[in-house]
């Protein structure tokens, strides 16, 4: 499933690298500790996480991570927009809790387990 | 006699893949001598390799370096160890880089981790994942800091990022730690009012210099007769007339 469809049916708002929603999203995946993804997301997840820190783009990008959804309404700070603009990684928000989000994308069909 | 010393007790170097690479220990020590600081500590992310050089280039002058080192927490929280030596400081190293995650840096997405040498010259780069976290639970980093004979604090705790308060939502009653610091974005009397109501420690507050024009901006005074952890530790539990205040 394309990103820009999850984009849509989920109602995301898209903060970064507008032009990469063409990427698939192969699964999902989501961890509020760094060290957790780096060891267990696969390549294509997208990333449900509350983390805001710059360093979260360059986990996604080691990984291959196609996307970066952050849940609650958190919003990311400048440097990590920065960073994933020029690292192309959309970063999108939503204003649901994790588990709501979460959700929808497996009834949209994403699995965490492939 | 008690003395005065004006001390920022969080100061990366290059080596910390985060920070500016103008971050080298002789520029670093020039730059707290022109800001008038008595006491630094060095404190990279899980790594002390420029800790000895930083010392070196300080000596003979009336700076004090304390060896240190901003450990990451298997929970994610960066905890900070003072040690009163090299040597102890070196072990710790030894127990943190034994339980790092594996994988290599990348230079490109994280940044250059550089070794230097008093007088500026470059020995090496290291590739360990610094930016990584350790297996050891926040028990364990501040026991292990103890047992070497250190003090432990939490990071800044004002802030979200790998803080105790962002990482675990509070801090858990029966952790023995040695302080608490804050960063320079908070007021420091605002600090000590809102953090005084969830937590018995001390209140410290540092810099977090990740680059040149940082270093001084979070000033801790230590009452104390000597620039000693024991001393520091006597000043953080207010004993014998030792005593920490925070500098405006
Ligand atoms: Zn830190
Ligand atoms: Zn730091």
């Amino acid at each position: 499933m394309k990103i820009a469809e999850i984009v849509k049916s989920c109602k995301l708002q898209v903060l970064s690298a507008s032009g990469s929603l063409d990427r698939e999203a192969a699964g999902g995946y989501a961890s509020d500790l760094l060290s957790d993804v780096m060891a267990h997301s696969n390549k294509g997840d997208i990333w449900i996480t509350l983390q805001t820190h710059p360093n979260i783009v360059a986990v996604a990008v080691l990984k291959e991570i196609c996307g970066i959804v952050l849940v609650n309404g958190r919003k990311p700070e400048q440097d990590t927009v920065s960073k994933a603009e020029s690292e192309s990684i959309p970063i999108m928000v939503t204003d649901l809790p994790a588990f709501e989000l979460i959700g929808e994308l497996h009834a949209l069909g994403l699995r965490g387990k492939r | 006699m008690l003395k005065c010393l004006r001390a920022d007790l969080h100061i990366h170097t290059c080596l910390s893949p985060c920070a500016d690479l103008t971050m080298s220990p002789l520029r670093i020590v020039q730059a707290a001598l022109a800001r008038r600081l008595d006491v630094i500590a060095i404190c990279d992310h899980n790594s002390a390799e420029n800790v000895q050089a930083a010392m070196n280039a300080a000596r003979g002058t009336d700076l004090s370096v304390c060896p240190a080192m901003e450990i990451t927490s298997a929970e994610e929280v960066h905890v900070i160890g003072l040690f009163a030596d090299a040597g102890a400081v070196l072990n710790m190293q030894k127990k943190v880089y034994d339980n790092l995650s594996s994988g290599k840096n990348d230079e490109r997405l994280f940044g250059e981790q550089i070794i230097v040498n008093e007088a500026d010259e470059i020995m090496g780069y290291s590739d360990r994942l610094l930016i990584g976290a350790t297996s050891i639970s926040i028990e364990e980093v501040i026991a292990g800091i103890h047992e070497l004979g250190g003090l432990a604090i939490a990071s800044h705790i004002d802030r979200e990022a790998y803080s105790i308060l962002g990482q675990l939502g509070f801090i858990p009653e029966n952790l023995p730690l040695d302080a608490l610091e804050v960063s320079s974005r908070i007021e420091s009397n605002q600090a000590k009012h809102l953090f005084s109501q969830i937590s018995a420690h001390p209140v410290i507050t540092s810099s977090d210099a990740h680059n040149l024009d940082e270093i001084g901006k979070g000033v801790t005074i230590f009452q104390v007769e000597r620039p000693t952890i024991d001393e520091m530790r006597h000043a953080l539990r207010n004993e014998n007339g030792r005593r920490v205040l925070l500098e405006k």
